[in-house]
């Protein structure tokens, strides 16, 4: 894709703002529509755009494959050890009425929290799944050590 | 009113010629581009029937996403349909035609789109969510209200579905035999 001038202009215009939105719906979820699985998708769909443009090495350089194995973990994490927090404070699993002393505060911040742990694990699956087909091309034994 | 029923009359044909249009073509790359396409479409349907939410998840998983995965996948596969005999067509012909025919008959006893006296409208969660919500959560959009708070159990399962299809593929292709060794990534 080295040579698709207008395509590589276009990209780099393009994929900060795709991750700003992604923000956006993401921590705008609770007064907008979305919330974390459709940040998630966005925010992967912008490192998928600048992979396919270019090339996965790049995409890997810039989000390791490591770092989306752990963040597919944590995210989940946060949300269920959310659940336990409440627990811990007096509460039902995933009662967020007890996080903080007025309950629609608590509630709030609780579903801020877990919709940060849906973003997190959606990008991290969406990544990786995509680092792992593009990376298996015509080379797949040439390409490997990245 | 006229404005919103014609967008809906357009996207539905459009939807339909798209549908065609895959149905019609051998070669997988333009088959790939028109689900995209068909994604995008289904997508503005669903910001025409006021679902926001829906429309945003159909419109990154669908159209951006899924077409991409397609994409990589004919670089693993051949990007031809294997050529069908005619008898097995028809067969197939008439499976999609009796499916379709039941779908449509299925869909006589649906209410009328927008009917006021739909268990939608009338059960008591209704009022649960779209009015107690306000008060007990304080969010204005009730999606993420019930999705987070009142159905936060049933998210958390679907998160653990995302996290367990997505170490399923990485254990299934993550890494081709060869490459364990060299790569201990």
């Amino acid at each position: 894709m080295r040579e698709h001038t207008v395509l590589r202009i276009v990209t780099q215009l393009v994929v900060a703002p795709i991750l700003i939105f992604a923000l956006y719906v993401q921590f705008h979820g609770e007064y907008s529509p979305g919330g974390g699985f459709q940040a998630g998708v966005i925010f992967a769909s912008a490192i998928v755009l600048y992979g396919l443009i270019f090339g996965v090495e790049a995409a890997r350089r810039a989000i390791p494959p490591t770092a989306l194995r752990i963040g597919a973990a944590l995210g989940l994490l946060v949300f269920g050890g959310t659940g336990v927090a409440t627990m811990l404070l007096g509460g039902n699993f995933l009662e967020y009425d007890v996080l903080l002393p007025k309950p629609e505060k608590g509630q709030h911040y609780g579903l801020i929290i877990i919709e940060l742990g849906v973003g997190i694990t959606v990008a991290s699956v969406m990544i990786a799944i995509f680092y792992v087909f593009a990376g298996r091309g015509r080379h797949r034994d040439e390409d490997e050590p990245a | 009113m006229t404005v919103s029923l014609l967008l809906n009359f357009g996207l539905l044909v459009f939807l339909v010629a798209v549908a065609l249009a895959l149905a019609h073509w051998r070669h997988l790359f333009p088959v790939a581009m028109l689900t995209g396409l068909y994604s995008l479409l289904s997508a503005s349907l669903f910001t025409v029937l006021n679902a926001p939410d829906v429309a945003l998840t159909e419109a990154a998983v669908g159209a951006g996403i899924t077409t991409v995965l397609f994409l990589a996948t004919f670089g693993l596969t051949r990007a031809r349909e294997k050529p069908v005999k005619s008898s097995r067509r028809l067969i197939g012909l008439a499976l999609t035609a009796v499916t379709g025919a039941i779908l449509v008959y299925a869909s006589l006893d649906m209410p009328r789109f927008g009917a006021p006296d739909t268990p939608v409208q009338t059960h008591p969660l209704r009022d649960k969510y779209l009015v107690a919500s306000q008060d007990e959560i304080h969010i204005p959009n009730t999606v993420t209200a019930v999705l987070g708070s009142y159905r936060g159990y049933d998210t958390l399962g679907e998160v653990a579905v995302v996290f367990t299809a997505g170490m399923g593929v990485l254990m299934l292709l993550g890494r081709g035999r060869r490459g364990r060794k060299q790569n201990p990534e």
